[in-house]
Parts: C-alpha cells; structure tokens; sequence
C-alpha cells in the first residue's frame, strides 16, 4: 500500500553542490528501486533556528515520497550513517491530503449549491429584516 | 425589541469596544442558527459579568481565513503563535479553536525538531 511521506533533512553547510547532488540522487535511485516515487526540493542555506553541533545554518533538503514504508526505513538508515547530513524528519501526510481534499469538495459543492438559492433567498428575508432588526443585525 | 437593542449599543459605543453581552438578550437565539464556523465558548462571554468594560471576542484565525493546512514548513504561519521565549501561546490568548490548537502544536513540534522553530528563546 502506498502512502505519501515528507522527508526533510538538513546537511552541513559547507557541503560541496556535487557531493549534495550525488547523496539526493542515491537517496531517489533506493526509492525508486523499490517501486515508489519522489520528487525533490532543495531549500538552499536557511539559518537554523538553534545552534546544532558546531553550526548556525544548513542546507534544508525537502523529499516528497510516494511510497511504502519500508522505503522511508532504508532512507532514515542511509540519512542515519551519511555524515553530513545533521537532521532529518519524517512526516507522513496521505491522511492529511485526504482531509484537505474533502474539505475543498464540501467547499466548491457548497458554494455551487449555496450560489443559486442564495439569490432568491437573500431577496425574500431582507425586506422584513430591514424593518425590524437592523439595530441588532447591523453590528453583527 | 428593537429599541431595547438600540440603547444599550450607543451606550457602548462611547466605551469604544463592541457590545456583546447586550445584544446578546435580544438575538442569541438567531446568531445560534447556520453561520459560519464559531469558535467554542471562548472567553469574552458569559463570563464578564462586570459590563464595566467589552472585550473583543476572540475568534480562531484559521477558521477565519480558513487555512486548513497547518503544516511545519510554514514558519511565518507558526511563528505568530510561538511566544518570544519559545513556547507554545495558549489558546485562551490566541482565541485558536480545539481542533486547530491540535494541529498548530504538532506543527510547532515538528519545525522544533527540524531547527526551523527554535525550542527556547529567539531563533538566532
């Protein structure tokens, strides 16, 4: 079963572009060998919020990974041992996706549904409203 | 019932702050009906029983403008509900809903972790 992950690490700072480049593409060529797939993002230097080791500010790494989790273990133990690299995290986000797509297809259905009657309604409970209520309603 | 609204509202008005506690007598039952997402009793409610003077009622910022995603990337999001020694601001100050709270602070916990947030004091 696939899921989606986030993986996102944090190397030296004086690591070299090349030896960078060649730590992601490792790390992308072990999750596609096992059937899933990745997509990159380098941050670039960020400054760290606190010190780590010796060092104020890294270079922040952001993996997005469609995959199974024996894929995020293999990436952890390969983040784990490689030297430079300082932090990582794991998060995974395929139920949160889900969440959000729900809620964005409540959202569009209701304002599709809401649009229409909206119109007649508004027209029908404004005119009494605006006799009576709008000391009360108006500061609402 | 109009009238009755009516005079309490100026009178608030000179004070400067909205007047909640009297208009509420006269259209709780309605503002109870189909509107948009409401905050939990949060304070600013029954319990100044004072009237001497009208906080504003708190309302949760991402029920608001309705960002549903809290994710830890997003450090200029979190960092307006991290105090300035660090720690997580509690919700009666913030006026955030349950639900939100929930994710704001595992959100929070996870840029700790990743040295986006800082865990004490001042990000450098």
């Amino acid at each position: 079963m696939n899921r989606n992950y986030e993986l996102m690490f944090i190397v030296r700072p004086d690591m070299v572009d090349e030896d960078l480049n060649k730590l992601i593409s490792t790390l992308e060529s072990s999750v596609t060998s096992a059937g899933g797939t990745t997509k990159t993002e380098v941050w670039g230097k960020r400054r760290l919020a606190y010190r780590v080791g010796r060092f104020n500010d890294g270079i922040f790494v952001l993996m997005l990974i469609d995959g199974v989790g024996a894929v995020v273990h293999e990436l952890e133990r390969r983040l784990r041992v490689t030297e430079p690299v300082m932090k990582f995290l794991t998060v995974r986000t395929d139920e949160e996706l889900k969440r959000l797509d729900k809620i964005k297809k409540i959202r569009d259905s209701k304002k599709k549904a809401s649009a229409a009657p909206a119109a007649t309604a508004a027209s029908v409970t404004a005119t009494p409203e605006a006799g009576t209520e709008t000391p009360a309603s108006a500061p609402v | 019932m109009a009238e009755e609204t009516k005079a309490p509202t100026a009178h608030a008005g000179s004070s400067g702050g909205e007047s909640r506690p009297e208009r509420s007598g006269g259209d709780r039952p309605e503002r109870s009906g189909p509107r948009g997402p409401r905050p939990g009793g949060g304070p600013g409610g029954p319990r100044e029983g004072g009237r001497k003077y009208f906080r504003r009622k708190k309302v949760c910022k991402f029920c608001v403008e309705k960002i549903e995603a809290v994710n830890y990337k997003d450090v200029r999001l979190l960092a307006q509900f991290v105090a300035e020694s660090g720690k997580i601001t509690p919700r009666r100050l913030t006026g955030v809903c349950m639900p939100h709270q929930r994710r704001l602070s595992r959100a929070i916990k996870q840029a700790r972790n990743i040295a986006l947030l800082p865990f004490a004091g001042r990000a450098q």
